[in-house]
C-alpha cells in the first residue's frame, strides 16, 4: 500500500501545502512517494527529497508542465496510477483543479477536503461550510482525496533522504494553453501558510480605507485576508477571502476587524488557535467564536492598536 | 452554439443547518431551498453569451428531486430557453451528477457547459472537473472572466496568489467563482415567462446509468464548538492579554 502525493511548487520549491499533504499521507501506515510534475523541476523535487517521511520522488520534467494545466497533470498522474492505493492532492486551487480529473478517469468517488484520516479506506470532511462533519467510507480501489492543510502539521521540510526517480512524460493534451498569470508581489507570507492573519470586512468601508489594515499587518508580519462581503464590495481582491469558498486558514492568531462572522466567513478561520474580534457591534456573531473581543470603532482602534504593538 | 449550464437546488446561503439526533445526515426538512449560488453566476454567464450573440440557445439542467423543477423555473427566469430536468430521488454524489450530465451532453452537443464552482451543501468542489474528464474536454475552473472567440474560449481564473489566464479549445468546460458576474435581479414579467418555457423530464435509466451513492456516509456530526472568550475594555488590555496570557505576540 502506497501513498502518491501530489507536490504543489513553483519549479524552485515545494509549497508548504506540499508539506502538509505528506504529512496526511504518512497517517496512512504506508509508503510515501511524491510526484513532482514541472519543467525545469529538479530543485522542487530534491526539495521534496529531504522532506521526513517520503520513501521516493517521481520526478517528470517537461515544458507541458510548467504551468500545472490540470489535463496534463491529471493525465500524468493517471499514467502512474496503477501502483497506488491513495492519491493525496493539497485542496488548494491547484489541488482542487486537477484532483477530480483523475478520479473521474479511475471512477472514483473523490473525498474533497478531508480534515481527519480514521483508517485506510475512512475519512472525515466538512459539508454545509463546516455546520456538519461527515464520515465517509470509500470503497473504490484507488481512493483519491484532497487534503486540508491546515488540518495536519506540516511535515518537516528536512531530515529525509529520499531518491529522485525520473519518469517519462505524458504528451500535451493539447486541449489548453497557458496565456498568463497576474500573481501579486508581496514581502506578506503566503495567507494559508502566515502564522497571523489580519483580515477585514464590510466595516473597513471602502478600499482605501482597507488598507489601514497594512500597517498592522506590517508590524506582525501577518496576511492580509478579508471577508466575502469586502471582496464583493470590491475593498480586496477575491484570492484574500477567507471562508467556504475561499481560504481556509488556521494561523496562531487570527485578527478579525469589521467583520460580522456570518457561517461562511467562520468555517474559514474558526480553527485558528487565537481570534481576536473588533467591532462596533457587541452582538455580531464573530464574538461567538472570539477568544478577545473588542466593542469599539475599528477607524479608533486600528492605529491604537497598531501603535501599541 | 448551444450552451448548457447545470443547477442544483440546495439549502439556502442563509439556513444553518442543524445535524440530526442519530447522526445519519443534516435535516433539512422544512428549510428554506434556494439555486446554488455559483450555479446562478453559471446560468447568468450562459444568458449574457446568448444576449451578446455568442451562444444560440442556453439550456438548463439539473439533477434530484422533483422539486429541482423549481430550480430550473429560476434558471428560466434568469434567461435559460429550456430545462432538463434528470430526475431521481437517489443521494446524487458529483461522479454520478457528471455521469448523468456527460449524458445529456452527448444527446445535446453545447459546445460550453457551465458550471458553479462547488455546491455549498456538500461542498465537493468536483462535478464541472469530473464531467470534463469523462467528456475529454479541456476545463477553466474558478473562473473570474470568459471570453468566446474562434472557437476558443479564453478564461481567467481565481487562483491562489491572483489570476492566471488560460485559453481551451472548445467545447469546454467552464466553472464559476464569485466575482464572473453578478446575477441579474430576476423579474415578475420573466418569472411569468419562464413558466411557458419547456421543461423536459428524463430518468437516470433512461441513459442506463446507476446513480446511486458510491461513497458511504457513516455517520454526520456537529463539528467541536469553539467557546466564547472574553470581551476586553480597550487596546492596552487586549494587547497585554495576547502579549501575556495567548502569547502570541
Amino acid at each position: 500500500m502506497t501513498t502518491l502525493v501530489i507536490a504543489e511548487h513553483n519549479n524552485a520549491q515545494i509549497k508548504s501545502s506540499t508539506l502538509h499533504t505528506i504529512a496526511a499521507a504518512k497517517q496512512l501506515a504506508s509508503g510515501v512517494h511524491v510526484l513532482v510534475a514541472g519543467s525545469g523541476a529538479q530543485p522542487a523535487a530534491e526539495a521534496a527529497s529531504k522532506v521526513e517521511g517520503v520513501d521516493k520522488v517521481i520526478l517528470v520534467d517537461a515544458p507541458q508542465f510548467a504551468d500545472g494545466l490540470a489535463e496534463n497533470v491529471a493525465a500524468q498522474v493517471l499514467a502512474l496510477a496503477s501502483s497506488y492505493s491513495h492519491i493525496f492532492f493539497p485542496a488548494t486551487a491547484a489541488g482542487k483543479n486537477t484532483a477530480p480529473r483523475v478520479a473521474a478517469k479511475l471512477d472514483a468517488s473523490q473525498i474533497s477536503d478531508v480534515i481527519a484520516i480514521e483508517s485506510d479506506d475512512t475519512f472525515q470532511r466538512p459539508v454545509y461550510a463546516g455546520n456538519a462533519i461527515a464520515t465517509v467510507q470509500s470503497s473504490d480501489a484507488v481512493k483519491v482525496v484532497t487534503i486540508r492543510t491546515t488540518a495536519f502539521d506540516a511535515a518537516r521540510a528536512e531530515g529525509g533522504s529520499a531518491a529522485i526517480e525520473t519518469a517519462p512524460a505524458v504528451a500535451d493534451s493539447g486541449l489548453s494553453t497557458f496565456i498568463r498569470r497576474e500573481v501579486a508581489t508581496s514581502d506578506r507570507p503566503e495567507l494559508t501558510a502566515a502564522r497571523v492573519v489580519v483580515s477585514g470586512g464590510r466595516g473597513l468601508g471602502s478600499k482605501e480605507n482597507f488598507a489601514l489594515l497594512d500597517p498592522l499587518a506590517e508590524k506582525l508580519g501577518a496576511a492580509v485576508g478579508a471577508s466575502r462581503a469586502a471582496v464583493d464590495s470590491g475593498y480586496a481582491p477575491n484570492d484574500w477571502q477567507v471562508g467556504q469558498t475561499g481560504k481556509i486558514v488556521a494561523p496562531e492568531l487570527y485578527i478579525a476587524v469589521g467583520i460580522s462572522g456570518a457561517i461562511q466567513h467562520l468555517a474559514g478561520m474558526k480553527d485558528s488557535k487565537v481570534i481576536v474580534a473588533v467591532n462596533k457591534d457587541a452582538d455580531a456573531p464573530i464574538f461567538g467564536v472570539a477568544d478577545y473581543g473588542l466593542v469599539g470603532d475599528l477607524f479608533e482602534v486600528l492605529p491604537a492598536l497598531t501603535q501599541s504593538l | 452554439m448551444k450552451v448548457i449550464t447545470a443547477v442544483k437546488r440546495v439549502v439556502d446561503y442563509n439556513v444553518k443547518v442543524r445535524v440530526k439526533a442519530d447522526e445519519s445526515g443534516v435535516d433539512i426538512g422544512n428549510v428554506k431551498m434556494s439555486m446554488n449560488p455559483f450555479d446562478e453566476i453559471a446560468v447568468e454567464a450562459a444568458t449574457r453569451l446568448k444576449e451578446v450573440g455568442k451562444a444560440t440557445e442556453v439550456i438548463a439542467v439539473s439533477c434530484g428531486l422533483t422539486q429541482s423543477q423549481e430550480t430550473l423555473r429560476t434558471a428560466l427566469a434568469i434567461g435559460a430557453d429550456r430545462g432538463v430536468l434528470v430526475e431521481t430521488d437517489a443521494e446524487l454524489q458529483p461522479l454520478a451528477v457528471a455521469k448523468l450530465l456527460k449524458a445529456v451532453v452527448e444527446k445535446e452537443q453545447p459546445q460550453l457547459v457551465i458550471l458553479g464552482k462547488q455546491a455549498i451543501d456538500d461542498d465537493a468542489g468536483q462535478t464541472g472537473q469530473l464531467l470534463a474528464a469523462l467528456l475529454d474536454w479541456p476545463q477553466a475552473t474558478f473562473a473570474s472572466n470568459v471570453e468566446i472567440n474562434d472557437g476558443t474560449a479564453t478564461v481567467t481564473r481565481e487562483v491562489d496568489g491572483g489570476l492566471e489566464v488560460i485559453s481551451l479549445r472548445l467545447p469546454a468546460i467552464v466553472t464559476t467563482d464569485l466575482r464572473l458576474n453578478e446575477p441579474r435581479y430576476v423579474t415578475l414579467p420573466s418569472i411569468m415567462k419562464a413558466k411557458k418555457k419547456p421543461i423536459e423530464v428524463v430518468k437516470p435509466s433512461d441513459f442506463g446509468i446507476d446513480p446511486s451513492p458510491r461513497l458511504k456516509t457513516l455517520k454526520v456530526v456537529e463539528p467541536p464548538v469553539r467557546k466564547a472568550g472574553v470581551m476586553v475594555p480597550d487596546v492596552a488590555t487586549l494587547v497585554e492579554k495576547l502579549k501575556t496570557e495567548a502569547k502570541v505576540i
